[in-house]
């Protein structure tokens, strides 16, 4: 059983220990530093950390500096998953050999990746974890761009999105896919536990994270972390982004626990619409031309479908 | 705690059973597989070993060559004795992960049973993907046979963890040739084994949770320079040593000698073939009746890849006339490594052989006797020229006119 933390009030997790240091070269108004306080936050647990090549990795471990008062490793692009799958099987090997140097521990795994790295280049590397079921957390930093290279899309970068590599243009309106839906696939590993998160939500994340602490074998979640570089909005403005992106929907918080009972775990109470979200962002600034209403239109629509039907799976307990 | 298996002194064993086997004695914690002809049977076999308790460490079969050395990448830092096999794609699959282990100086021991790279698709043996990591920063052992395939094994594990090395190590073997063919193989006890290996000491571990340790930083050109040149350094000054100290205790235990390069009959030769793999027994038969004819021939097998043996090599080539190297891979508009290696050990030395290159044996075709006789009779006629008598670059066995460059 995990330790968990007891957290009263923003105030007492904020000056919590911190396993992450401020000490980073993250941009201001980056919300990944948030997002992995408030997983580290979540346990008083031993951890073996992962993180993927991306913002994160180059911002927290720069020689001879480090941000990690925690083991952590990183060795590619596409392989943090499969770094603490590895680190897990050594532990589970020690422990059975009655080799571990703290063999009353109860580690957690955790690997860190951005959007990028979890839904393209390492996609076979996460299926293959959750496959095999190793005891492991894989957070995704969902920023829908490849922010540490300069903002080129991938394939979670939703419709309309300027990016570098699909850019606005006189003849195009930016990014033409949908983003990939990574919590569905995830799910469909029957991984035991799969949710949503945002660090605007605290509590709700916290909760989730010690959920998937206290789960045995692979959990996935998927963190909304608005890019202020990329994103193109004030660095100030990151939280009320956040706040947007859940309360218009477009990201939804849920879960999905062994791929049967999925639960939404908030309803704002004033949904506001998918425009206030696109519109305070510059990377969706060229929808609110004429020619791209549909565009927004479709936005919307898209939205509101996605909260149906996550709507009628809770309801249906599917 | 695992069973002990009860070994005849002399098994018949395969190169790849040799190698399943001392994985099998080193009680490794983690191993990280993927198969891959012509090495599936050391991960089969490490299964089948698994399946009737003669492992207790983990075995986790992933979904891919890369993934395999990245969760041994993983499970190393985190603090264990780790291994793993592959062959060719595979091993192509796994050359960024090769290059993030040795840079996190993981004591990693990787059977590479060498194959033959696409395109065009081919699963037999020649040194191709031996030859794509050359540059990678691990140690490398050569077997020429099911016996070193196994000795060097056991080699490989007490050199690359030692806490003076803490470099990862790869043991080549031929596929097929050496990997698929029934030998007598010279056993240890297990007990024996492990103990010539000996305990994992782990040094910087990911679960020592009093000292956490972080792995994979970012160094860009204020620090990546230092990073890369120290390896190097002890790549160059402080495996050898150790190779050393491991090969001499080994033979204390065995009997069974081995060196940096073998020397057959080298002292008085006036021509010397270079050969690594099934090549080097070969090419000692064909000297040996050679010599039966008077001829002054012998052969030098590369037995330790990298550190690459300079001093050793040249020191046994010093009385040579004349020096054919045999490199079992495409050259892809150069010289094979071999020749290019060997050249570059020789010239510096006080014996300027004239030196040729042979490039043979690509994607499984045999290297006969025949041939050997062939090239053996170049050296001889370069040797008494005293300057080469033959293009410097020849393809032997290879359909259609005669391949010949340089």
């Amino acid at each position: 059983m995990s330790e968990i933390k007891k957290i009263k009030n923003l105030k007492e997790f904020s000056t919590s220990a911190d396993r992450f240091e401020g000490a980073n070269l993250l941009c201001p108004g980056c919300a990944h530093s948030i997002i992995v306080r408030e997983v580290l936050n979540a346990t008083n647990d031993d951890l073996v950390l992962a993180a993927s090549t991306g913002c994160l990795e180059v911002c927290t471990a720069v020689y001879p500096y480090t941000s990690w008062d925690a083991s952590w490793i990183h060795i590619g692009f596409e392989n943090s998953s499969t770094a603490v799958a590895g680190a897990e099987a050594m532990y589970n090997a020690l422990k059975r050999k009655g080799r571990l140097p703290q063999p009353d521990r109860t580690p957690k795994f955790v690997a860190f990746a951005g959007d990028g790295a979890s839904y393209d280049i390492g996609f076979q590397w996460i299926s293959g974890c959750f496959e095999r079921g190793h005891d492991m957390m894989y957070v995704v930093l969902d920023n829908e761009v490849y922010a540490n290279t300069g903002g080129q899309r991938s394939s979670s970068t939703p419709v309309g999105s300027s990016t570098t590599t699909a850019p606005a243009g006189r003849v195009s309106y930016g990014e033409k896919k949908e983003k990939k839906d990574m919590m569905s696939i995830m799910a469909a590993h029957h991984a035991p536990y799969v949710a949503q998160v945002a660090p605007n939500k605290w509590k709700d994340m916290v909760k989730k994270i010690q959920r998937g602490f206290n789960t045995v074998g692979p959990v996935f979640i998927n963190a909304v972390s608005p890019c202020t570089t990329e994103w193109k909005f004030d660095p100030a403005d990151t939280m009320m982004l956040t706040d947007l992106s859940t309360d218009s929907l477009v990201f939804p918080l849920y879960e999905i626990i062994d791929n049967k009972e999925l639960n939404i775990t908030y309803r704002p109470k004033n949904v506001v619409p998918v425009i206030d979200y696109l519109g305070a962002q510059g990377r969706f600034k060229h929808l609110f031309k004429p020619e791209n209403k549909h565009i927004l239109d479709g936005w919307q629509k898209r939205v509101d479908d996605n909260w149906d039907y996550l709507q009628r799976r809770e309801e249906a307990r599917v | 705690m695992a069973d002990k298996m009860d070994l005849l002194d002399v098994e018949v064993w395969d190169g790849n059973m040799a190698a399943s086997q001392a994985m099998r004695q080193a009680q490794i914690d983690v191993v990280a597989a993927y198969p891959i002809t012509p090495s599936t049977p050391v991960v089969e076999n490490y299964a089948g070993f698994l399946a009737n308790g003669y492992i207790d460490g983990e075995f986790v079969m992933v979904e891919s060559e890369h993934a395999a050395m990245s969760g041994c990448i993983g499970a190393a830092a985190a603090g264990g004795r780790v291994a793993t096999a592959t062959s060719s794609q595979g091993f192509d699959l796994m050359v960024e992960t090769l290059y993030q282990a040795s840079g996190m100086r993981l004591p990693i021991i990787l059977n590479v049973v060498n194959r033959a790279l696409a395109a065009p698709l081919n699963v037999n043996g020649d040194h191709s993907d031996m030859y794509l990591g050359r540059d990678s920063g691990w140690i490398q052992f050569n077997a020429y046979n099911a016996q070193d395939a196994y000795d060097l094994n056991l080699i490989a594990f007490r050199v690359a963890e030692d806490h003076k090395v803490r470099l990862p190590a790869m043991i080549h073997q031929d596929g097929f040739m050496t990997s698929h063919t029934a030998e007598g193989v010279l056993t240890l006890s297990d007990d024996d084994a492990y103990n010539f290996i000996g305990d994992y000491k782990p040094m910087n571990a990911m679960l020592d949770f009093e000292k956490p340790a972080t792995y994979g930083v970012q160094t860009e050109e204020d620090w990546h320079f230092e990073h890369k040149a120290r390896q190097h350094n002890d790549l160059m000054t402080k495996v050898n040593p150790v190779i050393q100290e491991v090969f001499d205790a080994f033979e204390k235990e065995t009997g069974r000698k081995f060196d940096f390069v073998t020397n057959h009959n080298l002292d008085d030769a006036d021509v010397a073939i270079v050969a690594m793999g099934t090549t080097v027994d070969t090419a000692m038969l064909v000297a040996d009746q050679l010599r039966e004819e008077g001829k002054k021939v012998g052969v030098l097998g590369l037995r330790v890849i990298r550190p690459f043996p300079f001093e050793k090599l040249a020191a046994a080539l010093s009385n040579v006339k004349a020096v054919c190297c045999m490199d079992r891979s495409a050259p892809g508009g150069t010289v094979g490594m071999l020749y290019n290696e060997i050249c570059g050990a020789m010239y510096n030395s006080a014996n300027h052989p004239v030196i040729t290159g042979y490039v043979y044996g690509l994607g499984g075709r045999d290297m006969t006797v025949e041939y050997l006789k062939g090239i053996f009779a170049d050296g001889e006629a370069n040797a008494a020229a005293g300057k080469p008598t033959t293009p410097l670059q020849q393809f032997i066995g290879v359909r259609g006119p005669k391949l010949n460059f340089l």
